[in-house]
């Protein structure tokens, strides 16, 4: 029921061929960024070279606190201006396109600090999140019978995908009302009500209880069965290992690593990265969480708890 | 003292134009910071440039009183867009300050010695509302007399036109609210940025709410003068105190519920009338010793008294008459 008829599932094995490099290219990237740099001052928050993302697939964005993994996001979706660089959508230009302009070409994001609308029903979450809906005009809003069987459609869907994340029981409850997990749950549900070809989550898993987590990863799952594309950021490396089809990391702004998740744990600069041998500038690290993290991302082990300020 | 008079005093005024007027500024304004989070703290100049426009229309133009209504809106739309275009893309405190500001300026300039001939100048304008009062049904010739309360005929028809006009404002912002159009409203209000993120645009959105806000307001000034039957620049007619009441009516009845600023406006206008008659009266029979306060005082007493009586209800009904507590805790979240 897609109004992307032309979105199909793609077989994970087309990366076998990418080189394992920094701005590999990919054999159909849905996005592709080139020379994006972001500045805050002195700070050089981004500077991507190059980054092809596979169409139909999921990639995990990786490093840490600091790398410039959420204001790249902010910056490809409109929400920030870079200082240079350019990126296309689809093979469109997306250049100075602002936030909602980027939404509806299909291309969604949800937000590392969870952003449910509190004092709107969970159900109303999700019908806003519904695309060209007419009784959006100003006008047409008035004549309630134009939008009505509208509604009742996009309701249909709203009931379909809260089920799904399984948060039908509460539909009519403020979203103020959710627990944390929940609402990383709702906000990826309304995200999902755009019908977006290319979904980006910002630490989707972070404070959702570990029950929680199985289910929102099968539903990451299930995207790509549906043939969109999925950019998440993610600190725990057993998800990443878990849904990923390819994995980038970020460290100080640059990518530094690309590949599959079997080949990152090995490379030597991602286990630098996160070990702070570059630990030069005045960055953030928390240096325990992040050599806890490396010494797991090395060696293919247990779970981690990231957590990001 | 006699409380039948003091009663029908403040039923008077709970029904009275200023009630109604204050229910239509108040409906705007509930339109802008009840449902879309706009802080507009110059509704008073939106009613500027509804007086102000109906007078001119008819004064200086000769128009029909109705033209001259709806030059008051059109006025009304463009100092929307005037504050609008340069604020609502940036934070929401640009739009208090720009507010605030321009409703003064606005009431300054209207005011200005070198405009006489055309706004009356500190003079103002009068002698507007014949052609209103010509239109007047004859059902309303006797005015209306409940009795215990009456009201002229003149001040009848103003008031039947504007209680309908309040009614037709609830039933419209019912309609938008219960919309699609409504619920983008109130994401923006909520978060700006998840409403961009699904693809709204919210900078349109707020300016939509801007315009619709301020046309209610334009209409609360219209209505204000033509009960008062002259337009004048001062700061208790159109400065920044109506403003404020006009927010207090609002939160009385509980911002961003559908009959909230129309019951808070009542109330707000009843406790007023309440207070001032009560207070008369108890310093006329000397139950309040002179020495704490003479009748010239009770003007400001009561506003006093009203003040108070706010903080109560802030302290323990914090959500207004028509408010959701539950609402109001999911605020701290
Ligand atoms: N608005 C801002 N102003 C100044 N510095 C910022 C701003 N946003 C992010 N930064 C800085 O940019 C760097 C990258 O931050 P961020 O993108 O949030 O990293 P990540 O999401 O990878 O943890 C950090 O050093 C951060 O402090
Ligand atoms: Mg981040």
């Amino acid at each position: 029921m897609s109004r992307f008829s032309e979105l199909k599932a793609v077989d994970p094995s087309v990366l076998d061929s990418v080189a394992q490099q920094p701005g590999a290219a990919k054999p159909d990237p849905v996005l592709t960024a080139t020379g994006i740099t972001r500045r805050f001052g002195g700070l050089i928050a981004v500077e991507v070279e190059h980054l092809e993302v596979q169409r139909g697939l999921i990639t995990a964005l990786i490093g840490p606190n600091g790398a410039g993994k959420t204001t790249f996001f902010n910056l490809i979706t409109g929400f920030d201006l870079p200082d240079d660089g350019t990126w296309t959508f689809e093979g469109r230009e997306m250049g100075t396109l602002p936030p909602h302009k980027v939404a509806r070409q299909g291309m969604v994001r949800t937000f590392q600090l969870t952003k449910a609308l509190s004092k709107i029903t969970v159900m109303d979450n999700m019908k806003l999140g519904a695309p060209n809906q007419s009784g959006e005009n100003f006008f047409r809003a008035l004549v309630h019978p134009l939008w009505r069987q509208q509604e009742d459609e996009i309701e249909e869907r709203a009931i379909a995908l809260l089920d799904r994340f399984k948060l039908s029981h509460m539909s009519d409850e403020f979203a103020g009302t959710l627990s944390g997990g929940q609402r990383k749950l709702l906000e990826m549900a309304r995200a999902l009500m755009t019908d977006p070809k290319l979904i980006m989550l910002d630490e989707p898993m972070a404070g959702v209880n570990p029950a929680l987590t199985q289910s929102l990863l099968g539903h990451v799952k299930s995207l790509r069965d549906e043939g969109r594309t999925v950019i998440f950021v993610e600190h725990d490396m057993d998800v990443v290992r878990d849904i990923s089809d390819w994995v980038v990391v970020m460290a100080e702004g640059m990518i530094i690593a690309e590949g599959p998740h079997s080949a990152i744990g090995e490379n030597q600069a991602v286990v630098d990265a996160y070990l702070g041998t570059h630990h030069d500038s005045a960055l953030t690290f928390d240096d325990e969480t992040t050599a806890k993290m490396a010494a797991e991302a090395a060696a293919g082990a247990d779970s981690a708890e990231g957590t990001d300020t | 003292m006699d409380w039948g008079q003091i009663f029908s005093f403040a039923i008077e005024s709970a029904l009275g134009t200023q009630a109604m007027y204050f229910a239509l500024a108040a409906i705007g304004l509930n339109i802008h910071f009840g449902y879309t989070g706009l802080l507009n703290f110059g509704q008073a100049g939106f009613m500027i440039c509804g007086a102000y426009g109906l007078a001119i229309s008819i004064v200086e133009y000769d128009l029909h009183w109705l033209i001259g209504i709806v030059v008051g809106l059109i006025a009304s739309g463009i100092f929307a867009l005037l504050l609008g275009i340069p604020t609502l893309r940036l934070r929401a405190d640009y739009l208090a300050i720009v507010t605030i500001a321009a409703a003064e300026i606005l009431r300054i300039v209207v005011r200005a010695t070198s405009l006489r001939g055309f706004t009356g100048g500190s003079n103002g304008i009068n002698g507007f509302t014949a052609g209103f009062q010509d239109a007047r049904p004859g059902f309303l010739d006797g005015g209306i007399d409940l009795g215990f309360i009456s009201f002229s005929s003149r001040q009848s028809w103003v008031l039947f036109l504007g209680w309908i006009t309040v009614l037709l404002g609830v039933g419209f912002t019912y309609l938008l609210i219960h919309s699609p159009w409504g619920r983008v409203l109130k994401a923006v209000r909520e978060d700006e940025d998840a409403a961009r993120a699904l693809g709204k645009n919210a900078y349109s959105v707020k300016m939509q709410s801007l315009v619709l806000g301020g046309l209610f307001g334009a209409l609360g000034g219209i209505f204000f003068v033509l009960a008062q039957g002259s337009v004048q620049p001062t700061p208790q007619d159109f400065g920044t105190p109506k403003t404020f009441f006009i927010w207090v009516a609002m939160i009385l009845g509980g911002t961003g519920k559908l009959w909230g600023p129309v019951i808070g406006s009542v109330i707000f206008s009843g406790l007023l009338a309440f207070t001032d008659s009560a207070l008369r009266q108890a310093v006329a029979a000397d139950y309040v010793p002179k020495s704490i306060i003479d009748g010239v005082q009770v003007g400001q007493m009561r506003f006093i008294l009203l003040g108070l009586g706010l903080m109560v209800l802030m302290i323990y009904r914090p959500q207004g008459i028509f408010g959701d507590k539950r609402e109001l805790a999911l605020d701290a979240n």
